[in-house]
Formats: structure tokens, C-alpha cells, sequence
């Protein structure tokens, strides 16, 4: 069909992860009586599928709902609305003892190594706190068990008795990894895996989830704010803006033509490593600050900022439509559009 | 020992900085030279524990009274600041020299108002009335693009957002005028969006004043964007220092290859693999024999046992490009040419 040179196309593959229309509202009280006055939108109304074995990039600025997404597939936080479907159950208000049994097969890396680890534990019962928990009885024991994922991520497993403040950052990083591998998950939600971490050492770690994924055919989502990270390690990206998803596209098709002046304007503030080309470049300057989730922008929550934005921004929220063959994106304007009878209806009114 | 005073603005002759701890002598600087002029900007490159955010504190004199032992020398304009009294540097600090600090919530005092803390600033280096000062913190805010600046001087630093606790911050630095400028990770903490307005901002107001800047950061993106000199630190030393340009099409030290291979990124097809450094930082207390940078080196073994045995020198290799690495100049250029650069183009 169309040519995804870069990508194996997974279109085929099985859905593991559904979400759909996916809500969180954070009420905000005031006074004695503890009187709701507002809520802070944080995720509000996002949709995607992920298939099995593929990385999904979910990416943006502070306060766009990305790491509130991670939380609510894994449940760590409760939906306020929409679904979350993971393998066909419908996980989205599932009482905690009947998910339990589903986590085995979900699990969540997080961003700081230094205080996802408990400090009075050792390695050992950290990475064999999935068994305990579950239940799980192992042929070898359980101790066995733990050294054999220590070194499927590059640790020594006779560190097994020492405590996380005799490790690296990146070594720490390692332990939260074998922590979530313990299990053999099917689904791993990454918030940040390497924005804590060096830079040689972000780089081994981005190359050690890569290699378990091969390894292991597990299926990521990884939430991060550096677009180049994000481009390496995803095969699907969805670009999100204070709590909605403006664009969800094929790396390629994404990096490549853009088509959200959002996802225009963020690449282009990205600093290319490359001294010559700080003169010729031209940057989309975006003025301000992104608005506050409390009191989002009417309609297209980024016309504020958007240079393109006209009267019909501010009035008619442009849905998330799939403007190129898997491309898709909510924007009455958008850039690199295919060919003008798949515009928008709202784009040819107004033009 | 006091020698003759330099030409260049800014000099750092053989500056160390050691911390005595309990565990053994902490060398986070250990014999780092630079020059720096007017106008011009340095970029400092490093990962965590390099060393790169004690030099600016020496600079600043901010090590004084604590335990710290430096030695060398740090010319600024023509005076010498490591034998240089506590009260005396404090007067430079501020008005001479001025930094820019990573996390703008936890330098901005929470109890005073940002107008107030810019006011502060300026009136310890003129002797202005309150009114005038209050004026200057306005036009100081406007100027760094803060929105309303008369009334947002009476905020405090939780009222404002990221970028704005930034600018503020870089207008407070500003005030008195400073013709030394060190920002320590000015962005790290930002979103790209804010931190393209960030940076744009530093580069017009560094035109506009003619200050030296010194810019330290973790991000090649950064310092590629804004500096005319980088110099890369590993171990408390410098390993190449060279202008842009040579660090980024002629890298000549394999620390400098490591970490562009380490880096994905937006402007190249994407690669298979990023090609990371193996290992970890060295502790500054066991820094490595030899060369710091040997146990993570893939081209140790070249260099006929001299890396684990001796401390390479700084040396020149070409127009003002200096490289601290025991292999001969021809090899370093063959490896970079035929084996690092391919690599990092391929697709």
C-alpha cells in the first residue's frame, strides 16, 4: 500500500491496549466545606490503540496530561471518565483486587531512579517484590529468579544483598527496569525512563529497552518530553496539548511532515547539534507559556499560541481526524495536508 | 608565584578545586586553563560530576570560607580572584560577574517579592533611592519579555511559571550590568518551546551588553546553538576544547565521539543504535591511573599501555584545538573519519 519503509507495519497485529475517550479531572476545592469550585482537565479526552509488540511516544510539554495518560492505563490513578481496555477487559473502574491479577501483565518504569527505589531494601527484595506480592512460586526459588533478570539487564547478580545507594543513577535505573521485567509483563509504561540520567549513560539505557523488547516482545508506551528520544525509540507517536492528543502518527510520517502547527513549532525549537546551522535556521517562535489546564482555551486549546489561528479556532473544536493514511491530526489549518479535498470542512469554509 | 596579568578578559590559569571529606581528597577541578574574551561565548560540556559547576562557583568566589582548597590563578579584567579577599569579590559579584542559576524556585527567596529581590540586587551596587531602583527592576522584567512587568515585579517567585522564574531570574543577573555572565543549565529545567525563547533571549541581551558568557549544560544542542569556544570536561579536566566547529565536525578526544554517539537526534535519519559510552562517570576520589577516561575508553588499547600509566597532556593539535589523549594525532583523525563519523551517519 503506502510505503512505511522505516516501520514494520503492525497494522495487523492484535490490539493489547485500547483507550478511549480516556478522562481525569482533578476537582479543585476551596473553603471550609471543601466546596468544589473547578477542575484541572488534565487528561480530557484521549483515544488510541496500542498493538502488540509496537512503542507508542506520547510526548509534550509540563501540565499536556502525558505522565496522567501513564497512570491511568496502569491505574494508579482513577479515570473520570472513558475506557481503558487492556487485552480485551475493560480495566477502567475494575475493584483493585480483581486487577491485581491483570498487573502481573502491566507494568510502570518511573522517571527518578533515586526515589522509586525503597532506600532499606536491598536489590534482592526490591526486583523479588513482584513474587512475594503475587504469589509466585518459581523452580528454582525465587532468589534464582531475581539473578537471572539482574543480569538480562546488565547488573552483577551478586550485587543481590546490596542496598540502591551503592548504585549509579544509571545502574539504579537498571534495578526499577528488573523490577517491572520481574513478571514477564506484556505491557510496560515507561513516564520518563532516561530524562534523569547522563547522557551516555541515557543512551545505554534507551539500547536496554530496546533489546528487551526484541528479547521479550513486550510493548511500550513511553511517555517523555525530549522529541529526539522520542524519535528514536517509538514506532507510533501522539503528540499531546494540554490534556487532548493534537497529532498521532507513524514516526516517520510524523518527523517528517508534521501537519499540527503545535508539532511544527515544538520541533523546531528542539536545538540541532550542529553549529552551521544556527544561522540559516528559521524557529518558530511561540509566544508565552502553555495556558493552565484549569482554565483551558475555548475550542482549539491552541489557538493562544498558534499563528495560524483564525476566528473558527476559537469557536469549533477541530476533532482528530486521519488526514494521511495513518496520520492523524486535530487542526482546522494543518501543514504538509495531504491534498485539499481531504481537508477539514471548517478549513474550506473559511478559505 | 603571582604572575604577569593576562590580555584576555577572562583567564583561568591551573585552576584545582579540592574538597578534604572523610572518604579522601574530592579533585573536582583539577588543572583547568581557559581564556575567554569579550563578547564571546563558551560553551562547558559534562556530565554530572565533571566538574563543571564547581569552576563557575570558583569563579564567582563562592567556595570562599568553606573547605574547599583551591590553588591556580583566576584573572577577571585584569585582577586576580583566587588570593583575592572574600569582601573584595563580593563587591565584583553582582556587578563584574553575575550567574544564572539552574532551578530559578529554590535560588529566588520564596518570601520576597521578585521586584524586591531585583531592587536588592541593584542597590547594593548603586547608590539609588528605592523608587529608582523599583523602576529599573520594571524595565529590567519588560525587558526579558516578562508581561505586565509593573505589576507582575510585586509577584512573588510561586506566582510565576517556569520560564517566567527564568527570565526573572536572568534580569536579576542583568540589573547591574555584569560583564561576566555564567549560566549554569539555564534550561535544563524547561520546557523546548520556553527554552527556544530562553536561549534567543540570552543571545540578543549578550549582543546588546557585549558580556562574556559562559554557558554550562549536559545538552549538545544548547551549546552548539550558542557557543563560539567549547571546552569538555571529564574528570575535573578539561579532554578538548576547540570552537564549535572543531568539537563538532573534527572531535578528536573518543570521550567527545561518546558523547555525540550517545545522542539521538532530530536533524539525521534515525540510526539503528545510539552508540553509548559503556560504563559510568569515575568517582573523583578514585579517579582512574592514567587517563580518567581509560576504563570506558574502546581505544585504550591503543595507546601502547600509556593509558592506565600516565596522565596525557593537553596538547595542541591545530589552530587553538587542544585534545588530552595518548594516541598519535593521524590515528585519532584515521578512527573520527573512517570509523566514528560513518557511524553516526548511517541510517
Amino acid at each position: 500500500m503506502t510505503s512505511h519503509e522505516d516501520h514494520d507495519d503492525r497494522s495487523g497485529a492484535e490490539v493489547l491496549l485500547s483507550v478511549q475517550g480516556l478522562q481525569k479531572h482533578f476537582p479543585v476545592t476551596k473553603g471550609l466545606l471543601r466546596r468544589q469550585v473547578g477542575a484541572v482537565k488534565a487528561v480530557d479526552g484521549v483515544s488510541f490503540d496500542v498493538r502488540k509488540g509496537e512503542t507508542l511516544g506520547l510526548v509534550g510539554e509540563s501540565g499536556c496530561g502525558k505522565s496522567t495518560t501513564g497512570r491511568l492505563i496502569t491505574r494508579l490513578l482513577e479515570p473520570t471518565g472513558g475506557k481503558v481496555v487492556f487485552e480485551g477487559h475493560d480495566i477502567t473502574h475494575m475493584s483493585a483486587s480483581r486487577i491485581r491479577p491483570l498487573r502481573r501483565d502491566m507494568q510502570m518504569i518511573f522517571q527518578d531512579p533515586y526515589s522509586s527505589l525503597n532506600p532499606r531494601h536491598t536489590v534482592g527484595a526490591i526486583v523479588g517484590a513482584p513474587f512475594r506480592i503475587q504469589g509466585i512460586k518459581t523452580e528454582q526459588g525465587t532468589k534464582k529468579a531475581v539473578q537471572d533478570i539482574l543480569e538480562l539487564v546488565g547488573l552483577n547478580p551478586e550485587h543481590y544483598n546490596r542496598y540502591p545507594h551503592e548504585f549509579s543513577g544509571g545502574q539504579r535505573q537498571r534495578i526499577g527496569i528488573a523490577r517491572t521485567l520481574a513478571l514477564k509483563p506484556k505491557l510496560i509504561i515507561a513516564d520518563e525512563p532516561v530524562s534523569a540520567l547522563d547522557v551516555s549513560i541515557q543512551a545505554q539505557v534507551v539500547n536496554l529497552l530496546e533489546d528487551l523488547q526484541n528479547e521479550l516482545d513486550l510493548t511500550y508506551v513511553i511517555v517523555a518530553h525530549d522529541l529526539s528520544v522520542i524519535r528514536h525509540i517509538s514506532d507510533r507517536v501522539a503528540v499531546m496539548y494540554l490534556g487532548k492528543i493534537v497529532e498521532l502518527a507513524d514516526r516517520k510520517s510524523l518527523y517528517d511532515t508534521p501537519m499540527h502547527p503545535y508539532t511544527n513549532a515544538l520541533m523546531s525549537a528542539v536545538p540541532i547539534p550542529d553549529p552551521a546551522r544556527r544561522k540559516d535556521r528559521e524557529r518558530i517562535r511561540l509566544q508565552g507559556d502553555v495556558p493552565s489546564p484549569l482554565n483551558p482555551p475555548s475550542a482549539c486549546r491552541f489557538h493562544t499560541r498558534c499563528w495560524k489561528a483564525q476566528e473558527v479556532c476559537k469557536t469549533v473544536e477541530p476533532p482528530l481526524v486521519e488526514l494521511a493514511p495513518r496520520h492523524q491530526v486535530a487542526c482546522h489549518f494543518p501543514e504538509n495536508a495531504p491534498e485539499p479535498d481531504r481537508a477539514t470542512p471548517a478549513a474550506t469554509v473559511s478559505a | 608565584m603571582t604572575t604577569q596579568p593576562p590580555e584576555s578578559f577572562l583567564e583561568l590559569r591551573d585552576l584545582r578545586i579540592h574538597f578534604p571529606t572523610e572518604d579522601g581528597l574530592v579533585k573536582s577541578v583539577d588543572g583547568l586553563s581557559y581564556k575567554l574574551e569579550r563578547g564571546k561565548t563558551l560553551g562547558i560540556v559534562g556530565e554530572s560530576g565533571s566538574g563543571k559547576s564547581v569552576t563557575s562557583l570558583g569563579i564567582l568566589g563562592l567556595h570562599k570560607g568553606g573547605n574547599a582548597k583551591i590553588s591556580g590563578e583566576i584573572w577577571l579584567d585584569g585582577e586576580e580572584l583566587v588570593s583575592a579577599s572574600a569582601d573584595h569579590v563580593r563587591t565584583l559579584r553582582g556587578k563584574k560577574m553575575a550567574m544564572i542559576f539552574q532551578d530559578p524556585l529554590s535560588s529566588m527567596h520564596p518570601f520576597y517579592s521578585v521586584g524586591a529581590q531585583i531592587v536588592e540586587a541593584y542597590r547594593i551596587h548603586n547608590r539609588v533611592s528605592k523608587a529608582v531602583a523599583r523602576k529599573h527592576a520594571i524595565d529590567m522584567l519588560g525587558r526579558v519579555g516578562i508581561p505586565q512587568p509593573d505589576r507582575r515585579v510585586d509577584d512573588y517567585p510561586h506566582q510565576f511559571s517556569g520560564g517566567m522564574r527564568q527570565r526573572a531570574m536572568i534580569a536579576m543577573a542583568l540589573s547591574c550590568d555584569p560583564e561576566l555572565l555564567i549560566a549554569d543549565e539555564p534550561t535544563t529545567a524547561l520546557d523546548v518551546t520556553v527554552q527556544a525563547q530562553i536561549l534567543d533571549l540570552m543571545t540578543d541581551l549578550q549582543r546588546e551588553f557585549n558580556s562574556a558568557l559562559i554557558i554550562i549544560t549536559h545538552d549538545l544542542g544548547v551549546v552548539a546553538e550558542l557557543s563560539d569556544d567549547i571546552l569538555v570536561m571529564y574528570g575535573g579536566k578539561c579532554v578538548e576544547y576547540g570552537t564549535a566547529e572543531d568539537i563538532f565536525y573534527r572531535p578528536e578526544h573518543p570521550y567527545t565521539w561518546g558523547l555525540l554517539g550517545s545522542m539521538p537526534r532530530l536533524d539525521r535519519e534515525p540510526t539503528e543504535r545510539l552508540l553509548p559510552i559503556k560504563g559510568t562517570p569515575p568517582s573523583l576520589i578514585n579517579v582512574p591511573s592514567g587517563c580518567a577516561f581509560n576504563p570506558r575508553c574502546a581505544f585504550a588499547g591503543r595507546t601502547d599501555g600509556k593509558a592506565t600509566s600516565q596522565v596525557p597532556d593537553l596538547l595542541e593539535t591545530e589552530g587553538g584545538h587542544l585534545v588530552r589523549c595518548h594516541m598519535p594525532r593521524a590515528e585519532r583523525r584515521s578512527i573520527w573519519d573512517n570509523e566514528i563519523k560513518p557511524m553516526l551517519e548511517s541510517t
